[in-house]
């Protein structure tokens, strides 16, 4: 994995195998507290306290097509490695929510990644799934914090049956992103 | 707190798509399925995927419908693709980059000719 909008991809991707309606995706860049906070919280099928200890080992996985897993030990690797930490918590029938922590500064932090790919390409090819997408944003100096949020529920409900795949609606959900992150970063 | 872009020109584009949709079939004549687990993210599945979107954009295709999948279980071949055109048996191509996407886009989804050199064999 090359970005952090990539493990996000991937997180995604394992609430949508935990059959979740609705997963709350953040991104938090905070250049005062020099931190960068990810989580990815859904409201699956959740998972018991063993389950969730045996996560960190990367041959453990639930799948039965391979025998390791290896998206969430990478991620707390990475995390650990930049002064940061991951915590997973989950409940049978509730849900889970995965966070991640880096030190915004450290020299081995991945790049965050293109955001703007990763929450397009979730809205369009999950069209079943409910997205919410948080960024936030606190500039190193001056200027107050922003946030930017990305509600796919209305535009699927205002879409009613026409496609997420139009082009024409492509296009509105990729400038809709990419505005909305300049926005929050100007 | 910036804005969401309004939908109300969500609803313009909804209505001008339904519009120009009566004279068609309403169901999508073209899947395409991209494998989205673990190793196809690493593999750059991602960029594959944004690759189809880009040009369902630029050739304004109106019939097609992208969606994700978790792992199809072929490591060595990500990211895997598979192609579904009516009722057609299903193409599953390897190695698709986003080069090869456009190759299939072009290729197979409008010309209607398989792209040999990425199928799997099933």
């Amino acid at each position: 994995m090359k970005e952090i909008a990539l493990h996000l991809l991937d997180l995604a991707e394992n609430s949508v195998s935990a059959e979740a309606h609705t997963v709350h995706v953040s991104v938090a860049e905070d250049f005062r507290k020099d931190k960068l906070t990810i989580s990815v919280e859904d409201d699956g099928l959740g998972m018991n306290e063993d389950a969730v200890k045996q996560l960190g080992d990367p041959f453990y996985t639930s799948r039965t097509t391979r025998k390791v897993g290896l998206g969430i030990p990478l991620l707390k690797e990475q995390a650990e490695t930049c002064n940061g930490k991951m915590n997973i918590t989950s409940t049978p029938g509730i849900g889970t929510k995965v966070e991640a922590a880096f030190q915004h500064s450290h020299i081995d932090r991945l790049p965050l990644g293109n955001l703007t790919t990763t929450f397009l390409t979730l809205t369009v090819a999950h069209p079943d799934i409910h997205w919410i997408f948080t960024y936030f944003y606190n500039p190193p100096f001056h200027g107050s914090e922003r946030v930017f949020e990305f509600d796919d529920g209305p535009i699927k409900e205002t879409l009613d049956g026409v496609p997420l795949t139009h082009p024409d609606v492509i296009t509105y959900l990729r400038h809709s992103l990419e505005e909305g992150f300049a926005e929050a970063r100007k | 707190m910036p804005a969401v872009k309004s939908l109300e020109e969500l609803k313009k584009i909804r209505e001008e798509a339904l519009k120009k949709r009566d004279i068609k079939t309403p169901s999508a004549h073209v899947q395409i399925v991209v494998g989205m687990g673990t190793p196809g993210i690493a593999a750059g599945a991602r960029d594959t995927l944004k690759e189809f979107l880009t040009m369902i954009e630029e050739k304004n295709l109106t019939d097609i419908v992208v969606r994700q999948t978790g792992n199809f279980g072929m490591d060595s071949v990500e990211p895997v693709v598979q192609v579904i055109i009516d009722d057609a048996k299903p193409v599953t191509y390897g190695k698709v980059t986003p080069f090869a996407a456009r190759q299939i886009m072009e290729e197979h989804v409008i010309g209607g000719t398989i792209v040999q050199a990425n199928v799997i064999p099933s």
